[in-house]
């Protein structure tokens, strides 16, 4: 049976399809398999997680050699949800990123960018499916790597820049991340994680084990761009080509936050690591001075990309703040928000191609008369810029909802307070462009009305669509996040 | 003894603060891969030095060796200097590039260039 391998499909699907874009060479051939396998591995996510959410836990010995000797993968709730986000948000970037990555990218490196994307798919998937710590550090070099060639891929020269100091960063993150894997293993002698969380407690005394905890939440701290490890973000996100943007900004650090989350609830899920050193709080704070902070750096910037980047910087913030409050509430508002997130900031930054694509540049000021000019890619960031404040009927409210809820149930009302500052500081974000936009009359000699091609406006309102359609009717991801954050908080298996 | 016995973890100490050190501290950007690398391969010594079993051979199965070290972390170092190999080139390829683009490999003079543009 074919759907019995579906999780090492999942993987190694992207994983061959990557050289052969690179043997393909043609531009739009490589587009083709790209797309093709992007849909293919979203249809096995879906399978997988309606598989897991009729019968439960799938495992999935690698090479069927045993676990804990073999690599073993494990699907439960939590990386189902995280397969379906990957693919769902780089099924949707596919259509999109054919007129985008035409206009951004010289036509003769155009095949790399898809060989590339799709190697960071593979890492991306593999990260969010392996039950091996060891396994993950491979997928998330894997993924590191080719989004550095990703952003390097941009037309600005500072694109360059920012590839090489993210690729300085996320090395030091990623190594740091096996010195604390091999610490573990030292103290363990195992590398799975369900095996590691059944040994841990044992040795969880150990000043070992506790220098492995710091060195893996500062390495997964780094990829996931926890202020104040986020200093690579911004430029990364500004300089590379939108459809990359938009890619990394919706799964790369949603990636790393799962693999964060993975690492303290399910490996150091036995241990009471949140009971011992303040972790929780000083989690907390970081958390908190990244929603203000990267707000208020946001307000500032002239480039709307930029802005946009740092908001994402804001908005890891709310993620780690679920993740400090240690409840089932605060934890599901966290998965939940990983989804809405994914896909409002996605929608955003797809937005900002399409003025890329007309325009040529994404600088405030030349954003005069815009909602006049594309009222359709105008209405959209909008539309986005809603649920990223979080009004109500959007995704945004959800998440804020309960990540509100989780914090009032602690009664950490310096936390709510945080919550509702920072969605104060996005409506002046938001409104600065809005304002430009809207009230300012274009330039004089500026074009007509004239939109980006279809392929990418339907794309960006699928997007912005399902913003509201899940933020309107949220039970089915809500559902999926409070059971994945029961799974996380159940006894270890 | 107990410093001798504990020699390597103290090589690797001194390799990594060094290599940090110089990703930090220096201007130069292919001195930084360097610094990099030097970083990454305190972390290969420790698995190695971690595997070691006083008194074992290497893993073969012979007659007469029952003790032996843990190959495992040897086998996953092998994939560790690949990934390292991997940054280095990717590292080093964009330094050229940079340096087609900006004309110089100092971090501060390529910072006073970003800020004219």
């Amino acid at each position: 049976m074919i759907a019995a391998q579906y999780p090492a499909l999942q993987v190694v699907l992207a994983l061959l399809a990557a050289p052969v874009c690179l043997i393909l060479r043609r531009p739009r051939a490589a587009w083709a398999v790209a797309t093709v396998i992007t849909w293919i591995s979203l249809a096995i996510a879906l399978s997988l997680l309606g598989r897991v959410w009729e019968t439960g836990v799938i495992l999935y010995p690698m090479g069927d050699w045993a676990a804990p000797w073999g690599i073993e993968y494990q699907i439960d709730t939590v990386n189902a949800f995280m397969l379906v986000i990957v693919t769902l948000i780089g099924s949707v970037v596919m259509p999109f990123a054919r007129a985008s990555v035409e206009a951004e990218i010289e036509e003769e490196r155009i095949y790399l960018f898809y060989c590339m994307y799709l190697l960071n798919l593979a890492g991306l998937l593999g990260i969010a499916i392996t039950g091996d710590v060891f396994n993950l550090f491979v997928f998330l070099e894997i993924s590191s790597l080719s989004s550095y060639v990703m952003i390097s891929l941009g037309r600005d020269q500072r694109a360059l820049t920012a590839a090489y100091r993210y690729l300085v960063m996320g090395t030091i993150g990623a190594t740091f991340y096996i010195i604390g894997v091999g610490m573990m293993y030292m103290m363990t002698g195992t590398l799975n994680m369900a095996d590691l969380a059944t040994i841990l407690p044992a040795v969880a005394d150990s000043r070992t084990i506790q220098v492995a905890l710091g060195f893996l939440t500062v390495g997964l701290g780094l990829k996931l761009a926890l202020f104040p490890l986020h200093l690579w973000l911004p430029n990364a996100y500004t300089y590379a080509p939108s459809a990359v943007t938009v890619f990394l900004a919706a799964t790369g650090t949603k990636v790393a936050v799962y693999a964060f989350i993975r690492i303290f609830f399910t490996v150091f899920g036995g241990v009471e690591v949140f009971n011992a050193g303040f972790i929780p709080e000083i989690l907390a704070v970081l958390a908190a001075l990244a929603m203000i902070g990267a707000s208020v750096v946001a307000i500032y910037q002239t480039d709307v990309k930029r802005l946009l980047a740092y908001s994402s910087i804001a908005q890891i913030g709310y993620m780690v703040l679920g993740i400090s409050m240690v409840t089932v509430t605060g934890l599901a508002g966290t998965i939940v928000h990983l989804f809405n997130h994914a896909i409002m900031k996605g929608g955003l930054f797809m937005a900002m191609g399409c003025i890329l694509f007309k325009i040529g540049s994404v600088q405030l000021d030349q954003f005069e008369g815009l909602g006049k000019r594309m009222p359709v890619t105008m209405a959209a960031f909008v539309a986005g810029g809603f649920s990223l404040i979080g009004v109500p009927l959007t995704v945004g409210f959800v998440s804020k909802w309960y990540l509100v809820q989780a914090a009032l149930e602690k009664g950490w009302w310096l936390a709510v307070a945080a919550i509702l500052v920072s969605s104060l500081l996005a409506v002046i974000y938001i409104w600065r462009v809005v304002e430009v936009a809207y009230f300012r009359p274009p330039p004089k000699g500026s074009a007509e009305v004239s939109e980006a091609p279809l392929s990418m406006l339907v794309p960006l309102w699928i997007l912005i669509g399902a913003s509201y359609y899940f933020g309107i009717d949220a039970t089915r991801t809500l559902d999926i996040a409070f059971v994945a954050a029961e799974t996380l908080f159940g006894p270890p298996q | 003894m107990e410093f001798l016995g504990l020699l390597n973890y103290w090589i690797i100490i001194v390799l990594m603060m060094t290599g940090f050190y110089i990703v930090i501290a220096h201007n130069n950007l292919v001195k930084k891969i360097v610094g990099l690398n030097i970083f990454q391969a305190s972390v290969f010594v420790f698995y190695i030095t971690m595997a070691k079993v006083k008194g074992g051979t290497a893993p073969i199965l012979a007659e007469g060796i029952e003790v032996y070290s843990n190959p495992l972390p040897h086998v996953l170092i092998l994939t560790a200097i690949v990934v390292g190999v991997a940054t280095t080139a990717l590292g080093l390829a964009l330094v050229i590039r940079i340096r087609d683009a900006y004309g110089t490999i100092e971090d501060d003079e390529i910072e006073a260039r970003e800020n004219e543009l």
